[in-house]
């Protein structure tokens, strides 16, 4: 990996849940439970797992658009955890977000063209004709035509408004775009056109994506890296191919085999894992998958797996991959 | 298979129409398709294609005012639902036909105990007492296998976590044993491994009652898993219709192989960089203002001058493979 752009290191959200007259605090949701990972430049790292697992608030967090319990974020070197809100802002230019909703993520009263340029005037970079000139390019970029910069969001399409969301994220030129399932609110052939036109962008202008979403062939599809989470935590994370070729944490088998493959020839859905998730409030001892796991052993309802390194950068928090890796 | 009396659903160039201030609009246009006894029907499109309003039509659920069956016949163990006065499709819905949606929790009355609300549905249709109906509800529970299912019968929605209520719901659904289950984007609320149990579940026990199934889907993923037949919609219309392996092998129609194209793969073995996905360029049309011709014609790489005049008819390729495209010879051989 070439050098890193983001670092997170040891990250942790806690939530307390009240209850009662008093509001007392009866709980803690582990939504993010300690997760480590680096976003090289040019870099997409695809971040996996299902609803609850943490996905999302590590996006926020990452962005400071949720305060994190404790951990460190660091972009391009310089460490943006406790930095104060003015002190924050010149670095908000460096990182922006697509959300999945391109319905709820637009303001229905402003024109698509003053969503665009809003970034641009906020941090005061272009005004009049110059604005207009600069959102225009933007509109090109995503393949929006610059006369439907006076168009409201709701005559636009779900696809195309994702391509407005995404002309606001460019209009700054940032190192990194969160995106957090950019694409599961769309059509599949939409989907497509939204991912390709992700895939471009990058590849021109060489930013880095951290890629949330829940579904795998989309994440194996624009990933180079990819990170599964369970409960609060990466339990496996590689370069994308090792990943799906080799799978070694248990719950990544799992994911990986309930995917319906578009192939009535292929091999029938087998659902290697039962029960639902467990609940964040009380996570459960030691391996948070072991109340779910076809392997769990004694040791895994009390020892907690650390992401121990396996061979070739692929990292696994499992203990039957303990000592596995190999030293080359 | 081709005995008569196999078959369950027999549909007819159904024709479901929806009245607003922005004008008439064909939801569902000559949609014509049979299922029979232990089938699995796949209806695929994209969101607007008329899938879900095809489901509702076999309900007679569409919302009236605005919408309205207008055309066709919906033949279900030989009787023609839309004949029936409201009282009598009553008796139907939920007995003999019945359905699951999208969304469990909006489904479900959150202020009814679970086992209440599956006694509710069954002594509709039968006549048994509460006790009787009870231990039918603990059976279904069972049946879908949800854990400690006498206890879980007292609980309320909210006590359930989503694979749960999407269990709940299609013991309610099979809990009178109907000849027909219409099954609307199940599991699409669902996390992809909680998918795979529901679907499994739901395979098993159509294996079991022999229910003939109309499952409605985006996820041609999930088409491929369950499916016998396939039809596939675009703005209101089948334009094909297929053995699933037939359809997968071999689409004959230009969207459907578009659609295919389309859907990113879990690589088997990857290609390093990521690699763009073929696209289907533009977007769905409204359904207020489509084309004369091939309502995909504007989408379409194949598409001719006649695309743009004149409708294609549904025309049968071999083997009962279905497809309203005049170029469908021409398919195989585009990329």
């Amino acid at each position: 990996m070439t050098e890193a752009l983001l670092e997170v290191t040891d990250l942790k959200k806690h939530y307390p849940v009240r209850a009662g007259v008093l509001r007392r605090q009866v709980g803690t949701v582990h939504a993010v439970d300690g997760v480590s990972f680096a976003v090289g430049v040019g870099e997409t790292l695809g971040l996996v797992g299902e609803s609850g697992c943490g996905k999302s608030t590590v996006a926020r967090s990452v962005l400071r658009l949720v305060e994190p319990t404790s951990g460190q974020i660091r972009l391009e070197g310089e460490d943006i955890t406790h930095l104060s809100k003015t002190a924050l802002r010149p670095h908000r230019r460096s990182m922006q977000i697509v959300f999945q909703d391109p319905f709820a993520s637009l303001n229905p009263r402003m024109t698509a063209g003053d969503i665009v340029g809003e970034p641009l005037a906020v941090h005061g970079l272009a005004a009049g004709k110059e604005l207009e000139a600069r959102v225009a390019r933007l509109f090109e970029q995503v393949g929006l035509r610059p006369d439907q910069m006076g168009s409201f969001p709701h005559q636009f399409s779900g696809g195309q408004r994702q391509r407005i969301c995404i002309a606001r994220a460019l209009a700054l030129e940032p190192r990194l775009i969160v995106c957090d399932e950019p694409v599961s609110a769309l059509d599949v052939s939409i989907q497509a056109q939204v991912i390709n036109l992700l895939i471009d962008l990058q590849r021109q202008h060489g930013f880095s994506y951290l890629f949330i979403a829940h579904d795998l062939a989309v994440v194996a599809h624009i990933s180079h890296r990819v990170a599964v989470m369970y409960l609060g935590r990466i339990v496996e994370i590689a370069d994308k191919d090792e990943l799906f070729r080799n799978p070694r944490h248990p719950y990544t088998q799992a994911l990986l085999a309930s995917v319906p493959i578009a192939n009535p020839l292929a091999k029938k859905l087998a659902p290697l894992v039962d029960g639902d998730v467990p609940s964040p409030v009380n996570p459960p001892s030691g391996c948070a998958f072991h109340t779910r796991c076809r392997f769990a052993m004694d040791r895994c309802k009390t020892e907690r797996p650390a992401l121990l390194e396996a061979g070739d950068g692929h990292r696994v928090a499992c203990l039957l991959n303990e000592g596995t890796g190999r030293s080359q | 298979m081709t005995n008569k009396s196999d078959l369950v659903l027999d549909v007819k160039n159904l024709k479901t129409v929806f009245f607003t201030n922005s004008g008439l609009f064909k939801a569902v246009d000559d949609v014509s398709f049979t299922v029979r006894r232990g089938e699995t029907l796949a209806i695929v499109g994209e969101s607007g294609c008329g899938k879900s309003v095809t489901a509702l039509s076999l309900m007679r659920l569409v919302p009236d005012p605005p919408g309205r069956i207008v055309g066709g016949s919906v033949t279900l163990e030989g009787t023609d639902l839309l004949a029936l006065d409201e009282a009598q499709m009553r008796a139907v819905r939920g007995n003999r036909i019945s359905m699951i949606f999208q969304e469990p929790m909006t489904s479900l009355n959150p202020v009814m105990r679970i086992g209440d609300q599956i006694v509710e549905a069954v002594r509709l249709h039968r006549n048994l007492s509460n006790k009787e109906a009870q231990n039918i509800a603990v059976e279904m529970l069972r049946l879908v296998r949800i854990p400690e299912p006498a206890r879980r019968a007292r609980e309320y929605p909210h006590q359930l976590s989503g694979g749960m209520r999407q269990r709940a719901m299609i013991a309610m659904a099979l809990a009178c044993r109907p000849a027909l289950l219409i099954a609307d984007e199940p599991t699409t609320a669902l996390d992809v491994t909680i998918q795979a149990q529901i679907l499994a579940l739901i395979l098993d026990l159509q294996k079991e009652l022999g229910t003939g199934l109309v499952l409605i889907t985006h996820d041609l993923g999930v088409v491929a898993q369950t499916a016998q037949r396939v039809i596939v919609m675009y703005a209101g219309r089948k334009v094909e219709e297929a053995s699933v392996e037939a359809l997968f092998a071999a689409p004959k129609h230009p969207y459907t192989r578009g659609l295919m194209a389309s859907i990113p793969a879990v690589p088997a073995s990857g290609v390093a960089a990521p690699a763009r996905l073929n696209e289907i360029p533009g977007t769905v049309p409204s359904l207020v203002r489509l084309p004369k011709g091939c309502a995909f014609a504007p989408r379409c790489k194949l598409a001719i001058k006649r695309c743009e005049a004149e409708y294609p008819p549904l025309a049968d390729w071999g083997g009962g493979h279905l497809a309203a495209c005049w170029r469908a010879e021409e398919v195989a051989e585009v990329a």
